[in-house]
């Protein structure tokens, strides 16, 4: 198909003009408008089809169904578990021995920090050695601004009751970032040295990316067992792809004159990782680090349903129970916490650059600083280990009780005396939003949705697009969970096309305004950076345990991503084009939508497939807060040995629904910018 | 200041390297090829080879950066490589030290055929033997001064006390003591150049390459920083090897000249040589802007003796600049005899004079020395 009919004139002033075209003018709107016109057309064909043949083929299966595919992968699962009790896979040994080796080590540090230490009634080092090592870790790596911060959040965890699962949250966290950066840097550094590591690496990164870290959760506790070694090793896994990419690409990035005239000095290929690449791409490395860190606390928080300690923990008790005011403290604790990281991480890595700068070790104001904090934290050590005071978390002040007895007794009254309205946003916009357009993806013949989503895919991301969806349709097929992963893709799209909308609106706002962005730009930042289990509780506690609760939830952590995507797509459009078109006398709607979107159509789409891949771990993470479908069945296949099978299969549909949804949105976006007016100036 | 005369270097014969001298070079280029795309080792040998570097490209998808370059170079000696960009200048110094892989030839510097020999072996030649300084200066931005100029002797394994002990005095030597603890982004360009220099000096090599060493400089900088590189030539009386798009630089810091044109060698020898008889209508181009008068020696301009001719003039060197020469011819009355060796070999009249100085701007503002 032609491209050409959809070239513009390099927007100078909001005129259209196609020399070329012949014919009525009807045509030539048809021809040029020719991916809207098909996309119509399918829809309108699925909502005939959907009328008449609506509740046939729709491959509902019974909540407790067994299908040989779920019996097949459920038989594999015992096969695992059969194979680690008596040690006849060394393949499944080698995981034991792993598993062995994280639970010590993981044990240890425990004993040292949270745990009893027998035959002493209380771990190593209480609270008061914790906040000392943790003040002066702050301090030398990044300053008194970050002892500052770190201080009273470590405090604030504490306060609010959940010393010990903060400070086991951090060990888990820890523990992952640091065999995840070790194992991740080496391997970024192999890739930006050999392109053929690079080549097989990159793709494999690109499915991991995809994949929502709820599903990780099943195979891993198969593999590793439920507890602190799948948690541990789950989280290094799902949080190494940010610090592999980014470190490859720092690497890559350096100077090549720099390279080049230490070369000829004669250094070897050692001395040029450890003396050129690796000081020039520090800062790289440091941001590298900090996502991974953000990304492994998600998931250390996410793993507290294969029974990890840590904060997810008190969050996923009171979801069972329905005390939602238990949730919301741990959750503000979570926030807390992933605030305390990102600041530090940020501030270490201006730090590294300063240190550089200024020498050695700093000013002897810095030294003194050191030697004094560091006396201050051994003195602060040996209190902790020897008196019950500086060891066991005082249990006044005690904030959380009277927060959480707040928040309950909030989420009482909005239930009692102002459910019409929550109720009603919810119920209208199940019965008249989603419901609707639900129906259309599952209860149409399965062949029908298929064909229509067939469809789709090829009209906006052409010939590869078509492909990956075939081939990912044919396989949620096979894994005999159509009907259920028609109703999350349903939650996906519709709370995507949510998010994108929020996300034009305010993107567009913040293109334009250098207020606006000032304004929001640092909550979106802070938005980024927490782990999606705590967005699920505050909605919960409005809205209550439904599929509306989820998609909500979805949207509300999709958006910052998505927005600040658009705004710095419209943000890029030269000055120049702006000009030329303010010149031609183009109004500010006349800018916005003939000029400014058009341009930036590629981060638009590239907003919209970050949006679905957010949205997608969010709406499987809502399974348990009323969400059904697939969630639901990963949930279960934790709970019941019975529902493995079923739970793997839902695990791997998901996967194969996120593999879908980016491929059809990254070649939409590669053709969009292909065709945009700015790539080819 | 003065631009650079060769009459203050050895008398060596214009034109041809003094190969019969019995020394041996201290850089020989012979056949060096390199042409980049794949399959580009294919195309030497085969008819290929012969086409035109726009042909070639077209044909194949390869660019001949360098063809068939040959050339030797004594030890003390600067020699230039000169060409528009583009023309493989840069390509070419690389392969001299192996920063690109050369596609055919041989480079032997020291008695060592660089083109073959190990990467350890290679690795140690450069840690020792060959130091280049960079047109983008390539120093490390997290590093001071002295630690930079210092990185080719810690590469090579030396201790911190012989390190730094060395860095200073190199640091010393180009003029920037007083700067050892400041971060190249400190710097002006031509201060960080300096460093770039001296590093390159702080392993006392046997060669020195310069890839436009002062092209990302202004002017005036420019200017002192080739009067440095005369200075320390005088000094240290490194080997150099010099590429430049500059003519008047070429003439200013070489003793001979390599003009390179889409790759290939279009001419070679001394200043003077190629503007008394350039090789064809692009180095005439390069040339015609410049004062001849300062590049001319004596020896172009003279007229064999004649029996009618006066004796009686002053006697000078072949190698004298003609605008040197000049004020000296034109007081005496008679011609100035031109000896070399003892032996009257020519004489050169007023009117030869003329036609070299008059003919072109007044060189007033570069007098001096
Ligand atoms: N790595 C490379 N790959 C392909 N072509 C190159 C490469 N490096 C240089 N060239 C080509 O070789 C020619 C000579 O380049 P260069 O040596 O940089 O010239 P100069 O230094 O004289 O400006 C140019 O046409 C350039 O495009
Ligand atoms: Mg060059």
């Amino acid at each position: 198909m032609s491209t050409s009919t959809l070239e513009r004139p390099a927007a100078g002033g909001g005129t259209h003009r196609d020399p070329e075209l012949s014919g009525s003018p009807a045509l030539a709107t048809l021809r040029r408008h020719w991916r809207a016109a098909s996309l119509l057309g399918v829809l309108v064909v699925w909502v005939v089809a959907w009328a008449i043949f609506k509740d046939q083929y729709t491959l509902v299966i019974g909540g407790s169904a067994r299908t040989p595919v779920f019996d097949w992968l459920g038989d594999r699962s015992a096969w695992v578990e059969q194979a680690a009790s008596n040690g006849s896979n060394p393949f499944i040994n080698l995981a034991g021995a792993i598993a062995d080796l994280v639970d010590s080590v993981f044990g240890w540090l425990q004993s040292l920090f949270t745990v009893a230490h027998f035959p002493r009634p209380l771990p190593q080092i209480g609270w008061l050695g914790t906040i000392a090592v943790a003040a002066l870790v702050a301090y030398a790596a990044a300053g008194w601004r970050t002892l500052a911060l770190v201080v009273p959040c470590f405090l604030a965890f504490g306060v609010l009751g959940y010393w010990n699962d903060a400070v086991d949250l951090l060990i888990v966290t820890f523990f992952a970032v640091v065999v995840s950066c070790l194992v991740g840097i080496a391997i970024g550094v192999l890739m930006a040295h050999s392109r053929r590591v690079s080549a097989f690496v990159t793709p494999i990164l690109d499915v991991m990316q995809t994949m929502p870290p709820f599903v990780y959760l099943l195979p891993m506790s198969i593999l590793f067992g439920i507890g602190p070694a799948a948690a541990v090793m789950m989280t290094l896994i799902y949080a190494a792809p940010p610090v592999i990419r980014i470190t490859a690409h720092g690497i890559r990035s350096v100077s090549g004159p720099v390279i080049e005239a230490t070369d000829s000095l004669g250094q070897t290929g050692l001395q040029r990782l450890w003396n050129v690449e690796l000081p020039m791409a520090k800062r790289t490395i440091i941001a590298g680090i900090n996502q991974t860190m953000m990304a492994a606390l998600s998931m250390a928080t996410i793993a507290a349903y294969i029974d990890s300690p840590g904060l997810g923990q008190p969050v996923l008790d009171g979801l069972k129970r329905g005390q939602l005011g238990t949730s919301f403290v741990a959750g503000i604790a979570i926030v807390i916490m992933a605030v305390m990281l990102d600041r530090s991480m940020t501030a270490a890595g201006f730090r590294a650059e300063l240190a550089a700068r200024a020498g050695e070790r700093g000013g002897p104001f810095r030294r003194v600083g050191l030697a004094v904090a560091t006396v201050g934290t051994l003195v602060a050590l040996y209190l902790s280990h020897n008196y019950i005071w500086a060891n066991e978390f005082p249990a006044q002040p005690d904030l959380g009780t009277p927060l959480r007895n707040a928040v309950d007794r909030f989420g009482e009254w909005l239930r009692t005396d102002l459910s019409h309205l929550t109720d009603g946003i919810q119920r209208g916009f199940t019965d008249y939003g989603l419901n609707p357009i639900q129906s259309l993806f599952a209860d149409s013949p399965w062949f029908v949705t298929a064909a229509a989503i067939l469809a789709i895919a090829a009209v906006v991301g052409g010939r590869r697009a078509a492909v990956a969806t075939v081939l990912c349709l044919g396989m949620i097929l096979g894994l005999g969970l159509w009907n259920h992963a028609m109703e999350t893709l349903t939650a996906c799209i519709v709370a995507t096309v949510a998010v994108v909308v929020l996300a034009v609106v305010l993107g567009v706002l913040m293109g334009r305004s250098n207020r606006v962005d000032v304004g929001l730009r640092p909550i979106l930042d802070m938005g980024q950076t927490l782990p999606p289990f705590v967005y699920l509780v505050p909605i919960l506690i409005l809205f209550g345990p439904n599929r509306f609760t989820a998609m909500l939830a979805g949207v509300v952590y999709a958006a910052p991503v998505a927005i600040k995507l658009v705004a710095d797509g419209i943000r890029a459009v030269s000055p120049n084009t702006i000009e030329a078109a303010e010149m031609a006398g183009s109004s500010t709607w006349q800018m916005i939508t003939k000029v400014q979107l058009p341009m930036a159509r590629s981060s638009v789409l590239l907003a919209t497939n970050q949006g679905l891949l957010y949205v997608l771990s969010m709406v499987v993470i809502g399974g348990m807060a009323g969400a059904g479908a697939l969630g639901f069945d990963v949930v279960t296949g934790f709970r019941q040995s019975s529902a493995v099978g079923r739970g793997l299969a839902a695990g791997i549909t998901i996967v194969l629904i996120g593999i879908m949804l980016d491929r059809i949105t990254t070649y939409g976006a590669q053709r969009a910018s292909a065709t945009s007016p700015d790539s080819r100036a | 200041m003065t631009i650079r005369t060769t009459d203050t270097q050895s008398p060596d014969i214009p034109g041809a390297p003094d190969a019969a001298a019995g020394s041996q070079p201290a850089l020989k280029v012979e056949g060096l090829w390199k042409i980049f795309g794949a399959k580009a080792d294919k195309i030497i040998g085969s008819g290929d080879a012969e086409l035109s570097r726009t042909d070639l490209q077209a044909k194949t998808g390869c660019v001949a950066a360098v063809k068939d370059i040959s050339f030797e170079v004594q030890p003390g000696e600067v020699f230039v490589i000169m060409g528009l960009s583009g023309s493989g200048k840069s390509t070419l110094v690389r392969l001299l030290n192996r920063l690109i892989e050369p596609t055919d030839g041989s480079v032997v510097i020291n008695g060592e055929e660089i083109t073959s020999v190990s990467s350890g072996k290679l690795r140690d030649m450069r840690r020792r033997h060959m130091a280049m300084v960079f047109q983008h200066f390539g120093l490390l931005p997290h590093r001071k001064v002295i630690d930079n100029v210092a990185y080719g002797l810690e590469v090579r394994g030396e201790s911190k006390a012989e390190r730094r002990r060395r860095a200073q005095e190199m640091v010393d030597l180009v003029g920037l003591s007083g700067y050892e603890n400041s971060f190249p982004d400190q710097l002006s360009g031509g201060m960080q150049q300096r460093v770039g220099l001296a590093r390159a000096l702080a392993v006392d090599p046997q060669v020195l390459f310069f890839d436009e060493p002062f092209s990302a400089l202004d002017p005036l900088i420019r200017r002192d920083m080739q009067d440095e590189i005369v200075r320390l030539h005088h000094e240290v009386g490194k080997t150099m090897v010099f590429i430049t798009h500059d003519l008047q630089e070429a003439i200013k810091l070489g003793d001979r000249i390599l003009i390179m044109r889409d790759g290939e060698m279009v001419q070679c020898g001394t200043a003077a040589e190629i503007v008394a008889h350039p090789a064809d209508d692009y180095v005439r181009d390069f040339v015609s802007e410049v004062p001849k008068g300062h590049v001319l020696t004596l020896r172009y301009v003279m007229q064999p003796v004649r029996p009618s001719d006066s004796l009686e003039g002053p006697a000078m060197d072949p190698d004298t600049v003609v605008w040197k020469a000049a004020r000296a011819a034109l007081a005496s009355a008679h011609p100035v005899r031109v000896v070399e060796n003892g032996e009257l070999i020519g004489i050169v009249d007023d009117e030869a004079i003329l036609r070299v100085v008059v003919a072109e701007e007044e060189p007033g503002t570069e007098t001096g020395e």
